[in-house]
């Protein structure tokens, strides 16, 4: 608890840089894997390619895409900027699937309906299928989330700043209160903003009944898993 | 004016759904199509609007082919209201109601401000305009899926089944509703049914439907109600005759006419002569021994014979049921 105490000032200044570091991937990847998602869902032919080269993207192990990505772009093996990329990747290769989905899930008498009194692709998409879909979504950038938040500490490996260097250094000092604290704050932010975006999505549809997003969510899971 | 010029369509499976079908739906009045599942109502509804093109022939709305229209556009100014709704789940009540106007570019506030009166036109209280549908019974969903459709002032209205997942009672509530409101806003409304029942209530004008769309017969509910064109016809309208068969039994009160259930489906009014038509001149008519009794009504070009008018039920004197002998004819 003492070296809690004494090093209040780094814990704040390591969990904003899991933040500046986790954060980024979350939203960039939600931001590309909407459209690419809609691609999928909207073109058959290209569909099982893509959701075949997320599959793939998502299997390759964190660490060496880690230590290739700052040699291919050309930056220093402990700038963050690989590693924001790196987690960039998954969680477009998570999202994307989830987006076709979540997209397909949406109800065909909906759609219809929304064809039939003059929506345009354009307007349906953004007005009826994407709110539609906003569930489904919801439940995949909270994995996203989490996921991106736990792999953030791999970095630390390198030496690229998070809460994980509480293990590294941790450990090789023997020091269990850091572990923990890693252990701890890593757990609290992927609480936190998982909190934040279950709120936002509160905010954003307000049509749900809050209940099911459970039941939502836990199918996400296994989807992931079984992918 | 809506017309079909010998329409074909063959879906990409090879479905022919409809086959040369050819059809004038006249203005601001109501045409019905009816006819068993598959028979092709929904497909030729859905030519209409351009949800579905003809393989061949063609569609004219006012004299314009639909095909040189921008279908996108062409929905807007048609209304579409479906069975169970169609209602956009994420959408308050309100807004689902105003979509269509906003679609065309409408200010959000005029839209709203337009979908409460639409509320009231419709017969729903504009407390229920905050409501997702979901939180909406059948009866109000079919309700508020009625003035969305009416919401961008279109001058043709179709409607697939939209009652018919509601119940009964519902369901009549909802027909003397629509017949009200067309009374009123005299649009070009088809009708999708496969209620013989709900066709001859609602339509000005019938349509027989067999499969592929084959018309087997096109005429106002009396005049096929009396003359059915064929086998088919007969046996179609004829499944509910028993139903509709009425009788007439003699009330402290007066003639009342029972339906085949026992129940009381109206009371017998003559009129005197001065409105042109015979009372009560009856015929038998052969072999089924069905009266030919005309209830004495004003009913313009379109006299009936054979057929019981219920004068409460709309714009176009609908037959509510063939009179029948038994028991008793005066
Ligand atoms: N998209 C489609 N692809 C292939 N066949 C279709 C398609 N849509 C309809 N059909 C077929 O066309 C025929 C007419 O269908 P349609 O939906 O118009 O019938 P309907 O009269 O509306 O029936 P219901 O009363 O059951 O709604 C049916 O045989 C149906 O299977
Ligand atoms: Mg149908």
């Amino acid at each position: 608890m003492n070296w809690v105490l004494e090093n209040l000032p780094l814990i704040g200044e390591r969990t904003l840089q899991h933040l500046a570091t986790a954060v980024p991937p979350v939203v960039i990847s939600f931001l590309l894997a909407v459209p690419i998602g809609w691609l999928a869902n909207r073109f058959r032919r290209v569909r099982g390619t893509v959701l075949t080269v997320c599959g793939l993207l998502y299997s390759i192990p964190s660490l060496p895409l880690f230590v290739a990505l700052p040699a291919l772009i050309g930056t220093g093996l402990t700038d963050p900027s690989g590693v924001i990329i790196a987690l960039t990747l998954y969680g477009i290769a998570l999202m994307v699937r989830v987006t076709a989905d979540g997209l397909s899930s949406v109800d065909l008498h909906v759609t219809q309906a929304a064809n039939a009194v003059g929506f345009s692709e354009w307007s349906r998409f953004w007005r009826v299928d994407l709110p539609l879909a906003g569930p489904v979504l919801l439940s995949g950038i909270r994995v996203v989330s989490v996921s991106t938040v736990s792999l953030t500490t791999v970095g630390a490996v390198l030496g690229v700043k998070s809460l994980g260097l509480f293990f590294t250094d941790g450990i090789q000092r023997n020091i269990a209160a850091e572990i923990f604290t890693g252990i701890v704050g890593t757990v609290l932010i992927a609480l936190v903003l998982d909190l934040l975006l279950v709120l936002i999505g509160r905010v954003l549809m307000p049509w749900l009944p809050s209940v099911s997003q459970h039941a939502t969510r836990t199918t996400v899971r296994s989807r992931v898993a079984a992918a | 004016m809506i017309e079909f010029r010998s329409v074909t369509k063959r879906f990409g499976d090879g479905t022919v759904a409809i086959e040369d079908f050819s059809l004038v739906v006249p203005s601001r009045r109501t045409t019905v199509l009816v006819g068993s599942s598959g028979s092709g109502k929904t497909t030729l509804l859905r030519m209409i609007n351009r949800m579905i093109d003809p393989t061949s022939g063609g569609i004219e709305i006012d004299g314009e082919d639909t095909s040189t229209l921008e279908p996108v556009k062409l929905r807007r100014r048609i209304g579409y209201v479906m069975q169970n709704s169609g209602l956009l789940p994420h959408l308050k009540v309100i807004d689902n109601i105003a979509t269509v106007p906003i679609l065309n570019g409408v200010k959000r506030a005029l839209a709203r401000e337009q979908a409460l009166e639409l509320l009231d036109t419709v017969g729903l209280d504009r407390s229920l305009a905050e409501r997702y549908p979901n939180q909406l019974s059948g009866g109000q969903q079919q309700r508020v899926g009625v003035a969305r459709g009416l919401a961008a002032d279109p001058n043709i209205l179709l409607m697939d089944e939209p009652f018919g997942a509601v119940d009964p009672i519902v369901r009549d509530e909802l027909q003397r509703e629509l017949i009200r409101l067309q009374r009123e806003l005299g649009k070009t409304v088809v009708f999708v049914t496969h209620d013989i029942d709900e066709a001859f209530l609602l339509g000005d004008q019938v349509v027989i439907l067999e499969t592929g769309g084959r018309v087997a017969q096109v005429g106002s509910p009396s005049e096929i109600m009396q003359s059915p064109a064929n086998e088919f016809v007969a046996s179609f309208i004829g499944t509910e005759r028993g139903k509709r068969a009425l009788s007439i039994r003699r009330t402290a009160r007066g003639r009342v006419l029972v339906d085949g259930a026992g129940r009381t489906a109206g009371v017998l009014v003559d009129e005197p002569a001065t409105t042109g038509h015979d009372v009560d001149s009856a015929a038998n008519s052969g072999a089924d021994s069905v009266a030919q009794v005309t209830v004495a009504q004003d009913l313009g070009a379109d006299a009936t014979t054979g057929a019981v008018l219920d004068a409460a039920a709309g714009p176009s004197n609908e037959p509510s049921g063939l009179l029948a002998a038994e028991p008793i004819v005066r």
